[in-house]
């Protein structure tokens, strides 16, 4: 998520000065997503470049300075809300290339490397869940403000991403006590990027030897 | 630290003999103190069940010892076996297992009473903890009335009626939707903060997250654990709950 349309959803609200949407952001998201005060001021310059936000005329009683919506911004907001997230691009998760690495890496205990993880995850997600029960009785105790219930669901949302992530693991585990139950074969892939390799080469020398100008055979 | 409730030392169970033998268990042991919910998760047949059976005195082990609060249970004849099971060991399976013709009261009080605790007696001590579960309105409702969250809190109710201390739950969120189900996971991780030691059988990683520490059993051997017991507690009291 950009920090970009978070202040602008805030700023919706009504006008604010840095620091003020730095911790509206995290109470609203319970911490989860700490940003810093220098980031908020950076993109509160990048959004009064683009239009979308603008100082007030006057500063507060403290000399703070207030931003507020544009039109502009304003029409940024109400799209965001309207548009769904964009899920196309694949996130880098290093702990899916770290298992894509070691099932590929000679040497590699990946059943280790598996069990190390889901341990870990196991435990992260014990924790989130007293953290939910904390939420929740804080949700009911309440006189029903939202930052509660907006803190619960990020909480939530924290658990089943942990417990997808325990599943994929069992799942993994699964695959590879079925990988390793089936007969042996060369890796393939190894074998194609060294016979891509070898190719190149031959090319490039031969490049080399005619007087051609072209540096880039390589696709 | 105090006593383990459970302790379970270096548990093999066997089925079979010779080359067609089964090891359902291979030296397992594991410790769960008052005031613990320990989960077991692990494939099919990895022995979660047969670890549970051990623990409440449903199976013997072939090797190793189980104590229940310092007692052997190996070492138990059938009558006083019957007699740990009414009076100190309480099971919740997935199905809640109530007895139809039964009231909620008196499918919690029935094992009290087959122990030779008169009717009142055992009918007070079901209200007391009907009532620390949530559910005293239902004292006089017959299982076909009630819900299955319901159903599964008076199931622990029975678990946990009297002295008992250590309950011993094989999915009980199993048949339940995900919101009753986590009631039901709270209830018995509240009475686990109140004192009792709870074994909870689980596939699910989400419901595993409720207990203390998580052990894993492949081919009957616990291949990790989530931490000790002494690691749990800190963490409890670092969560400040």
């Amino acid at each position: 998520m950009s920090v970009k349309l978070g202040l602008l959803a805030l700023l919706a609200e009504q006008s604010m000065y840095g620091a003020q949407l730095r911790s509206e952001f995290e109470a609203r998201t319970g911490g989860t997503w700490p940003l810093n005060v220098g980031q908020v001021y950076t993109t509160l310059a990048r959004l009064e470049r683009d239009g979308m936000v603008a100082q007030d005329a006057q500063a507060d009683e403290e000399g703070r300075i207030l931003y507020h919506l544009t039109p502009l911004g304003l029409e940024e907001v109400t799209t965001w809300w309207r548009t769904p997230v964009d899920r196309d691009e694949t996130p880098r998760d290093e702990l899916v290339i770290k298992l894509a690495l070691a099932v590929t890496t000679p040497g590699v205990d990946v059943p280790a490397v598996v069990q190390t993880q889901r341990t870990a995850t196991l435990r992260h997600l014990r924790d989130l869940t007293r953290l939910k029960v904390q939420a929740s009785d804080q949700q009911a105790s309440s006189d029903g403000t939202s930052n509660d219930l907006a803190w619960l669901l990020v909480v939530e949302n924290l658990i089943f991403a942990a417990e997808s992530e325990v599943r994929w693991l069992d799942h993994v585990e699964a695959r590879l006590a079925t990988e390793a139950a089936r007969p042996k074969r060369a890796v393939a892939s190894t074998d194609a990027a060294a016979a891509e390799d070898a190719e190149y080469r031959t090319a490039a020398a031969r490049s080399a030897n005619t007087t051609t100008t072209s540096q880039g055979a390589r696709k | 630290m105090t006593a383990p409730i459970l302790h379970i030392v270096d548990v093999t169970r066997t089925h079979g003999e010779g080359e067609t033998a089964v090891h359902a268990l291979r030296g397992v042991s594991l410790d769960v103190f008052p005031g613990e919910l320990v989960a077991v998760m692990g494939p099919s047949g990895s022995g979660k069940s047969t670890l549970l059976n051990l623990a409440g005195g449903l199976d013997k082990a072939t090797s190793g010892q189980v104590l229940i609060e310092g007692d052997e249970v190996g070492a138990l004849g059938a009558n006083q076996l019957a007699s740990l099971r009414r009076r100190r060991v309480g099971f919740v399976f997935q199905d809640f297992n109530l007895i139809p013709s039964l009231t909620a009261a008196e499918n919690v009080s029935l094992p009290l009473e087959l122990d030779g605790m008169s009717v009142k007696e055992g009918r007070r001590a079901a209200h007391e903890i009907l009532e620390i579960v949530g559910v005293a309105e239902l004292a006089d409702r017959y299982p076909d009335k009630m819900s299955g969250g319901q159903q599964q809190r008076v199931a622990i109710a029975r678990a946990l009626v009297g002295d008992r201390r250590l309950v011993l739950a094989d999915e009980p969120t199993g048949a339940l939707d995900s919101t009753t189900g986590e009631g039901v996971l709270r209830v018995l991780r509240d009475r686990c903060n109140a004192g009792a030691a709870g074994l909870l059988v689980t596939h699910e990683a989400r419901h595993a997250a409720w207990a203390d520490r998580v052990v894993f059993l492949r081919d009957g051997v616990v291949v990790d654990t989530t931490g000790s017991p002494e690691e749990a507690e800190t963490l409890l009291v670092g969560s400040g709950s």
